[in-house]
């Protein structure tokens, strides 16, 4: 294998090439990045990095000795000529890794006015910190991880902010009890949190208004659509090796011949989830995956079985979480203490599958072996933890951001 | 090989112990302490160490 193309510059992409480099691999290595910027950490996009500027690029891309194409998405796959498309241009590879993570969903029809943001890359952050200057009064639109920190990264500087969810805030992710304390911590600092569904924009030349689904209104300066994301393969269209759902990786780590994938894209038959399929949008996955691709692409290795693992920042305190946490498990508050430390376990059929917790940083590598330990059995037994088949967070990859981490 | 993690920025996500449990843990006070000199097998648990640090505050030193 002497040409090795990297599709997708984030963490992901990343940790491959390096993972590539320290196994031996010393021909041309070439990494193709929709944004203009070397790969960076996406986390801080929606905490400190919306207060003020900083390095955020990640340490080690000079040194991987690789041809970076950045600022230009790849818009195609030629398998028959094995090569990655990047308008008129084709990149010829012998190996490929696919890495190009989420994009974020898009906004209901009518609702592209000025002043309405996404915040998923480091130029949507740079967009939206240009607007917090006019101290406006915001409308964060998605109680998931980006919509929960932004919304508390913004009111920490005193803005007037709404948190707008149409299903309580952080519940899919991790539960109803967790998600209790979230939304009590946001009411604390005077967010104004409201369940619904945002049914359009309205404004003259610029937003002023959001306008939801059961016919109620907030008033608006600046809105943040923080809505989700979704994978992004559009540039595979017609290749059979991604969809909607992510790109589907066997157990040997390869999604076809000579062909790898990793991050937030990448959809896996989990063994700790007795056989089914999922993907993990977590910033620690996207590191360990991509290492992981690197060696499937160059021959030999086990199955992926990472626990997942991401942390969220809300008002100084820091959430953390280890497992499977989403609402579909059984959640049970076990410590709860003044100034929200609090600990909560998720259990799947009595069997412990996860932890999530704020103040407890100490418990979290001990639970984190615990819970391999009572999911070890389940891949023999092929019983695992129910899921919606992502494990989302952070803005890791906002991104996963996440990403949490 | 040695290491090195910058205690300033150091923020206990603990993701480090989470890559490579045998050169990093935490303390009765939830800080971090590491073995500067891991062994040599360690390398790949360590760079992904490095990696997933969300704050970048581990180090290998060359040499």
């Amino acid at each position: 294998m002497r040409r090795i193309a990297i599709v997708g510059a984030g963490l992901a992409g990343f940790s491959a090439g390096q993972e590539l480099r320290r196994l031996g691999f010393d021909g041309d290595l070439t990494v193709i990045g929709a944004e203009p910027h070397r790969p960076y950490r996406r986390p801080p996009l929606s905490k400190e990095h919306l207060l003020g500027e900083s390095d955020l690029s990640l340490r080690g891309a000079d040194e991987l000795g690789a041809a970076w194409r950045l600022g230009r998405a790849a818009t195609g796959l030629d398998l028959e000529r094995r090569a990655v498309l990047v308008g008129e241009a084709a990149i010829g590879f012998d190996g490929l890794v696919i890495a190009t993570g989420l994009r974020a969903k898009s906004l209901p029809e009518g609702t592209a006015l000025p002043g309405v943001h996404f915040l998923r890359g480091l130029d949507d952050a740079r967009g939206l910190r240009r607007e917090i200057e006019a101290r406006p009064r915001t409308v964060v639109v998605g109680g998931g991880f980006i919509g929960s920190e932004t919304a508390a990264t913004l009111r920490g500087l005193g803005l007037e902010v709404t948190l707008i969810s149409g299903r309580p805030v952080l519940r899919s992710a991790l539960g109803a009890e967790v998600g209790a304390i979230a939304e009590a911590m946001h009411r604390e600092h005077g967010v104004e949190v409201r369940t619904g569904r945002m049914a359009g924009v309205s404004g003259t030349g610029r937003v002023e208004r959001v306008h939801l689904q059961d016919g109620g209104t907030v008033t608006a300066d600046l809105v943040v659509a923080a809505l989700g994301a979704e994978p992004e393969t559009e540039w595979l269209r017609g290749t059979g090796l991604g969809d909607g759902d992510g790109v589907m990786v066997g157990a040997d780590g390869l999604v076809a011949p000579g062909i790898a994938a990793a991050g937030d894209v990448a959809r896996w038959p989990h063994p700790l989830h007795s056989g089914r399929t999922l993907r993990i949008e977590h910033y620690a996955n996207a590191a360990e995956q991509g290492a992981h691709a690197a060696r499937a692409l160059l021959g030999g290795i086990g199955p992926y079985t990472p626990l997942p693992n991401f942390w969220s920042h809300l008002y100084g305190r820091r959430l953390q979480a280890v497992g499977f946490t989403g609402a579909d498990c059984e959640s049970r508050l076990v410590a709860q203490e003044p100034g929200h430390r609090f600990m909560a376990e998720y259990r799947h059929r009595g069997r412990l599958v996860g932890v999530a917790a704020a103040g407890f940083a100490r418990a979290m590598p001990e639970y984190r072996q615990r819970i391999a330990q009572a999911l070890a059995p389940v891949a023999e037994t092929a019983e695992g933890p129910p899921d919606t088949g992502v494990v989302s967070g952070g803005p890791t990859s906002q991104r996963a951001d996440e990403r949490a981490g | 090989m040695k290491i090195r993690v910058d205690m300033a920025k150091c923020e206990t996500h603990a993701q480090c112990v989470f890559a490579a449990p045998e050169a990093f843990s935490l303390d009765d006070d939830d800080e971090l302490v590491y073995d500067a000199n891991p062994d040599d097998a360690l390398r790949a648990k360590i760079e992904q160490a490095v990696l997933a640090c969300p704050v970048q505050a581990v180090f290998i030193e060359q040499g």
